[in-house]
Parts: structure tokens; sequence; C-alpha cells
């Protein structure tokens, strides 16, 4: 007898459907799985075995084949175990078969038959009812994660023999409140702006950037303060909204696994080594699994040491940055994933940190030349905020904490709902190309003027013209003002590195 | 106002120097004498110097030349002639013993006339490679000093003579380009786009009548005319066998002043410029230095300070400006001494910025421009 039961397989971020068809049947005793299966599904069969037998079923001496179809799409991972079990099981008569048409199962097991987490519990859950089934089986750690998906019974099933439980119907769902609270990490748990003393040129351009969601690189000798600024750009971002903190939790758990069920308030933040590659960054591998940028989805990508970072690792950045998703084309198929963060980038002015106009500068110059080149090529241009960071004075160090994260996120927060009201929801300027803020963002006389000048002098790239655009278009914003003038334009273009001598 | 004229003695002669030219380059290698010692031959004894044997026949064939047929050849080509006997010749240029016949030249002759009686004709030259300082250095000297006032005359070769030029363009300012061959055409032929701005905006010039290719010795040559029309020749930067220092030794000997702009001690770019230095040369940081050794003490920094139209800016800009004036500054330095929030200091050193008042460095600083 053939029994079917339905499990997920991880593709980037997404959960996508695994039947697995059990056959137990006439032969010589025997277990085999098929299905494009890596090692670790393979190795499903002793864990099976074990559980099964520690659980009081009995496993059957006859031959055992499993398919995990569809055959075409890679297998790995612990997570087939469960239904494999629960396959093997209604094949031989042991539980009800029909149970497997209502409940997707999800889990690995322990060989005392304990079942243990997977990671993706809530995308699993959320393809769970886009299938149509009535609910999702998953390992208790899981369950919080999973129970987040309104309009789906999530079950929290801690042992294989509880199987039986579940065909009988006397496994109590787990009970899900109406809508669940955001109640994670907050921004205020985030360290804080007041840290940062003095160095009122930092502070503005870190509004800015939060206000227009806009990249940011941050140069500077060490110990300038580039680091600390950085990573209190996330306690200036307005909270996450339930829909994109949903996401956030989604890529978590496919990342780790065993999420806690919370929904988390406060952003991503990234900080990936200087040594990372170009597929730690944008995500790879077979199947594929997120990089860096999809793990900062909606929240914050901090390179540091831009300078010190693969040219490749570097270059691998520019699509995910413009598209707000990254792309993978392999041999298995196409997998798209999410990525709309902030980048920041901080770097010292050249390797040895003094800067090439410092006159105290020791690097040798092709090396210099070559680190400037990262700092100034393609990705470079495609940064919104560019600004040098000096070391603060004494006096500011020992001097009162600055402004709180909390006044400054409200201005970024009226900001921000100004350029949904021009835009449309959930946008901001920094993701708007140029015709569109030309049509839209009201700017005067004296900007264009201004803007003209700044071509003309600094050499502004096409891009790097509509970047200063973007910029100018929310420092109005942050002011509360209509139009865009000159003052705007050229704060702006403060905001924009100039190539030095 | 008369126009530019030259009389047919004058013309004859600049047509036999034009006809030599292939010999004097020939003699020049052989018989070891400077181009500006057989200038200063008259016809028979430059002509008896270059080519003994012939010397007869040559000198026979230029008095016999046909004047008018040169002054169509002029028209022909858009130039003006002018000689030493006209009243718009450059009076400077007659003190040289060996100053050429005749003037060829385009562009404006309201600028030509200008050249004798304006006390700020600055000459500067300078290597053909420079470094970007450099560069950048002789750009602004040719910007800021023309803003001021200056004439700026160079020769219009790579590096720092075109930036000269350039600087003096940028600024709208007067600026005279003395070339090496004919000067109907650019040379060297990659400074196109600047001889064809000089054209219009400036004033170009050359001894040699049109058709005239130049020949390594008319480079030389014309830097006479440079050092002779320049009341200050300011030299950028130059190694220590470069051509620049020819035209800082002429303008010595016609008893010009001579400014150097100091180098990197070692440094084998601007060893020439510090040896001209170590002699006794004008020490040269910025125009505020040649506008004082042209018209005294102190006269350098109000010149410069009313041609920044320091009254025309508005308050606010011009306490930034001053704030930077005092050295380099970040943004949030000059936030704190103007007493300014953040934007609006960014906004104000951008605005200076973009009106050429202040520079940025890659730190981010901003400065007054060299």
């Amino acid at each position: 007898m053939i029994a079917v039961a339905r499990t997920f397989s991880l593709v980037g971020v997404e959960a996508e459907p695994v039947y697995v068809e059990a056959d137990v049947g006439r032969g010589l005793p025997a277990f085999t799985i098929v299905g494009l299966p890596d090692t670790s599904v393979r190795e499903s069969r002793e864990r099976v075995r074990s559980a099964l037998l520690n659980s009081g079923f009995s496993f059957p001496m006859q031959r055992i084949t499993a398919n995990l179809a569809p055959a075409h799409l890679k297998k790995a991972g612990p997570g087939f175990d469960l239904a494999i079990a629960a396959a093997l099981l209604a094949s031989s008569g042991q539980i009800d078969v029909h149970v497997l048409d209502r409940y997707a199962l999800a889990g690995e097991l322990a060989l005392d038959g304990t079942i243990r987490p997977v990671p993706g519990a809530l995308a699993m859950a959320e393809a769970t009812r886009s299938l149509g089934l009535q609910g999702i089986a998953v390992a208790s750690q899981d369950a919080g994660e999973a129970r987040l998906v309104d309009g789906l019974e999530v079950v929290a099933i801690e042992h294989v023999s509880r199987l039986t439980d579940l065909a009988a119907g006397s496994l109590a769902s787990v009970p899900r409140e109406a809508t669940p609270d955001l109640c994670g990490p907050s921004q205020d748990d985030a360290p804080d702006l007041e840290d940062l003393r003095g160095q009122p040129t930092l502070r503005r351009a870190l509004e800015i950037a939060a206000a227009g969601g806009h990249s940011m690189l941050l140069t500077g000798p060490p110990g300038a303060g580039k680091t600390l600024a950085a990573r209190r750009l996330p306690s200036l971002l307005p909270p996450l909204e339930r829909g994109e903190a949903l996401e956030v939790l989604r890529i978590a758990g496919a990342c780790r696994g065993a999420g806690n069920g919370i929904l988390p308030v406060g952003r991503p933040f990234r900080a990936p080594h200087h040594s990372a590659s170009a597929r730690a960054l944008i995500g790879g591998g077979s199947p594929p699994r997120p990089g860096e940028v999809t793990r900062a989805h909606r929240g914050v990508l901090f390179l540091d040491e831009l300078g010190e970072f693969r040219r490749d690792s570097l270059e691998a950045l520019r699509q995910p940055l413009e598209r707000g998703s990254v792309t993978l084309a392999r041999a298995g198929g196409v997998v798209s994933m999410p990525c709309s963060f902030m980048l920041v980038a901080a770097s010292n002015p050249c390797p040895c940190g003094h800067g090439r106009d410092s006159g105290r500068c020791e690097c040798n110059p092709a090396f210099a030349a070559r680190y400037a080149s990262k700092l100034s090529g393609a990705l470079a241009d495609r940064i919104d905020v560019q600004i040098q960071v000096d070391r603060p004075s004494a006096a500011a160090l020992s001097g009162d904490p600055g402004e709180p994260s909390r006044r400054v996120r409200d201005r970024v927060r009226q900001a921000r709902e100004r350029q949904e009201s021009r835009l449309g929801p959930g946008r901001c300027n920094s993701a708007t190309e140029g015709p569109e803020l030309r049509r839209t963002g009201c700017f005067d006389e004296g900007a264009g003027a201004a803007l003209e000048l700044g071509h003309a002098q600094l050499g502004l790239s096409g891009r790097g013209w509509d970047r200063v655009l973007g910029v100018a278009r929310t420092i109005a914003d942050l002011g509360g003002e209509a139009q865009v003038t000159g003052l705007h334009v050229s704060e702006a273009l403060n905001l924009r590195r100039r190539g030095g001598p | 106002m008369n126009r530019p004229g030259a009389c047919d003695d004058c013309l004859r002669r600049a047509w036999l120097v034009a006809g030599l030219a292939d010999r004097i380059e020939a003699g020049l290698g052989s018989a070891r004498r400077e181009a500006r010692e057989l200038l200063a031959l008259e016809d028979g004894r430059l002509a008896e110097a270059v080519a003994a044997g012939d010397a007869e026949r040559i000198l026979e064939t230029a008095r016999a030349a046909d004047t008018a047929a040169a002054r169509e050849a002029v028209e022909r080509t858009g130039l003006w002639a002018t000689c030493r006997h006209d009243a718009v010749y450059p009076g400077r240029l007659r003190d040289a013993r060996d100053a050429p016949a005749v003037l060829f030249g385009r562009g404006s002759e309201g600028l030509l006339r200008e050249l004798s009686e304006e006390p700020a004709v600055v000459t500067i030259v300078g290597t053909r490679r420079p470094s970007a300082h450099a560069r950048d250095l002789a750009e602004s000297l040719g910007a800021r000093l023309a803003r001021a006032g200056a004439v700026i005359v160079s020769g219009m070769a790579h590096g720092i003579d075109s930036a000269s030029h350039e600087g003096a363009l940028s600024a709208a300012g007067r600026t005279v380009a003395v070339l090496g061959g004919g000067a109907e055409i650019p040379s060297p032929r990659g400074q196109a786009r600047v001889y064809r701005r000089i054209a219009n905006e400036g004033l170009i010039v050359s001894e040699l009548p049109p058709g005239t290719a130049p020949r390594r010795w008319t480079f030389p040559a014309r830097n006479r005319i440079m050092a002779a029309l320049g009341r200050m020749t300011v030299v950028v930067e130059a190694r220590s066998r470069s051509g620049s220092l020819i035209t800082a030794a002429i303008a010595q000997d016609l008893g010009r002043d001579v400014g150097a702009v100091p180098g990197r001690v070692g440094d084998p770019g601007a060893e020439g410029t510090n040896e001209l230095l170590r002699a006794g040369a004008h020490v040269v940081r910025g125009p505020e230095d040649v506008l004082d050794a042209l018209l005294g003490a102190g006269a350098g920094r109000a010149t410069i300070a009313s041609s920044r139209g320091g009254s025309s800016l508005e308050p606010e800009l011009a306490a930034v400006l001053a704030a930077v004036s005092t050295g380099s500054a970040s943004c949030d330095e000059v936030a704190r001494t103007c007493e300014l929030g953040p934007p609006a200091a960014a906004s104000a050193l951008v605005r200076l910025e973009l009106a050429g008042l202040v520079r940025s460095d890659s730190a981010g600083r901003y400065r007054l421009p060299a």
C-alpha cells in the first residue's frame, strides 16, 4: 500500500512542497530513499528506524521505498524525517492514512523518537495554507513561529508516538491569538544615538539617510566613530510593520531555525566580516541559501572596512542594492530572494588610515590607489550619502550626551510619512528613479541652478545627479517643506564625496 | 585706433628667418649656437652664420621678396601682423635685443594694445609633465591672477602652460599664448581646444609667418618673447634641465622679476624651481605673492579680496568664508565657529565651493583655493 505525506524543502527563503511517497511491499528487507536526497536525507533511514522501534511502533521487515517528489528538486537536511516516518507508518497500516491528507509534517527525528525543530517553520506554514491543507504538525519549538499564519491549524508534536493521537484527532492544536503582538527586541534595546557625542555633521547625515532610506559611506580615520554611528542607525528607523516583521522572521527562521515566534520590532542589523565571499553576501549553494543581503532585508547591512572587501564581493552587491531583490540563476533553476536593505559602509581613507591629504600617510601609492578605487568604483556611485568623519574633539567626548534616538526617530517618521503621501505606501526617496523624482519632487529654480553648477564643477555622473536629487528631496521632507530649494540641493551636494586630488 | 601693421623691411626679415628655419635647425646641431644668439644677428650675418656658401643668393631672394604677397598670405590665414615700427607692437618686447621684427597674431587686438600699458602681465611657465598638485596650482594661479586683473602669458604647451591658460579662461580673464609655430594653427596639436578658446577670448601670437611649422629651436626662441612680454615670470614646477628655466634666465637678463613655486626638497620634479629660489627668485605661494612683487607689498591681498567680490556675498556666506580663510576647516568646525546649524554650514560651504571661492579635499576639509 502506498501512502503520501506532505512536507517542504526550503529553496532560498521559500518552502517548496515535497511529497513523500512510501511503499511497503514484498521482497527482501530493505529501506531505500530516492528522489535526489543528499547524505543527510539518506541518513534519515537510520533515524527513522531507531525512532520507530524506540516508540513502540514496529519497523516492517519488508522492502520499503520512500520517494521524495518532485524528483528534480534537490533535497537536503533532516527535515524530512517526520514525514518519512508518518508515510511509512500509514503505508504499513499502523496509523490512519487519512491524517496525511489533512496535515503537512515537518520535523527531525531523534533516535528516541523525540521531534526536533527545523529551519523555516514560518515559510512552511505559509506554504501549507496555500496548499489548502487543514494544518501543519511541527516540533513544539517551531509551533510559535508557525502559528503566526492566519487560518491554519498548528499542532505541536513532541514525539513520534503522538502521530497516533494526531491521526485520531485527539491532539490539541496550539491556540492562536487573534493578532500576535510585535513584541521582539525594539529599537529602544538597540544602541542609542545619544552615545554619539559632538559630530553634528555625522548626526545630520545619519538622520537624512534614515529619513530617505539612503545608503551611506562613512570615510574617516580609525577611532572617528564610524562603526559606533553605523550601529546606531537601526535605532533611528521606524519600527517594523506587521507584514515586514513577518518577512524578517521568515528569513531569520529559514536561516537558523527554531525562531521563538516573537515578531521583531527592531530592524535587522547585519555586519559581515570583510573576508566574506560574494556567495556569503548575496546567497547561494544547492539548494540556495540566503546571504547577508537577504538577512539584512528591511534593515541595515553594515560593511566595515569597505576597502578590505574583495572586489568581486563588492561588485556582486550592485544588483541587489538597486533591485531590492537578489536573483540567483543556477543549474537547478532560478531563485529570487528579497533584500531591500540600507547599505552602510565604513572605510579608512587609505590603508594606513591617515588619509592621502593628511601629510602623514605612509601607504605604498599603488596599494593606496587600489584601495581608493574600491571606494570610488561603481558601487560607491550607487551610495547616496557619502561623508568624511573626523575624530571628535576632546571637548565633545567629555560633553553632554547627544540627542537620543527616540527624538530623531520621530522626525524620521514624519519625513517618511511625507514621502509616502507623495510616492505611495512603503516607498521612500532612495528607491525612486530620477524621472519620477523630477516629476513629483517640486524642485524650484534655485535647486535647478545649484544642480547645474554642481554638475559642472564637481563632476557629478548622471546617476550621481539623480542621487543628489533624492537626497535633496529627503532634506526638504525632513524640514517639512513642499519645495526643494537651492539650499537643500547644496546641502545634499555636501553629502556627496568628491574625488580628492 | 590704428589696426596693427608691419613695414616691408620687417616682413622681409620675418620671411627670411622662416626661410632659414631648417638651416638654423641644422646649424644649432653643428655650430652649437643658441637660437637667440642667431636671431639677434642682422640679416647678413645671420645668413652668413647658417648658410655660409649660399648667403648672397638667399639675401638677394629675401630683398626681392614680394611683400604684397606676404601681406595677402597673412590676411588669408585670418591673422594680422605688427612690426617693431608699429604703435601697437608691445612696448616691453622692444627691451629685448633679439626681439622679433614682426609679431603675427589673431584674437583680441584690444588685448594687444593693453599688453604695453598693463602693469600686471605675468608669464607662467613650467614642466609639460606636472604633478597633479602643480597642475592645480597653475590653474588656480592663472584663474586668480586673471580675476585680479592680471594678463596671463604662457606658451600653450602641455602641462603647466595650458593649465594656466585654462585657469585664466575659466575666470573670464585675459590671456596670451605665444606659439612656437605659425599663429594660425595650434601647436602642439593636442591643445586645439585651448587654442580655439584663446583665439576667441584672448590673444595668440608668434614671430613666425603663417605656414611655418614648429622646429626644435622655435620653442626656446618663443620663450624669449614670453619672458619679454611679462613683467614677471613665474615657474610653477620644473626639473633641473627644463626649458622653463631658459625663460626664467631670459627674464632675469631683461631685468624682469622671476618667481618660483617652492617644491618638496629632493623631489626631482621640483629641482629646477627650488634651484631658482636658492638663486634668489621670489617665493610664490599664491597670487598674493605675485601681485606683491609687481605692485608693492600688501597690494596682493587687497587686490585679491576686492576681486573676490567679498562685499557682494550674503553675510552668512561671508562669515563662512572668513572661517575657512584661516586654514582648512571641516564642516563641523565651520558650524561651530560661525554658530550655524550643520545643514546651514554644509549648504554655505557648497555654495562657496560652487562659486570657486573655497575648495574641498578628499578628507572633506575645506580651504581657500591654492
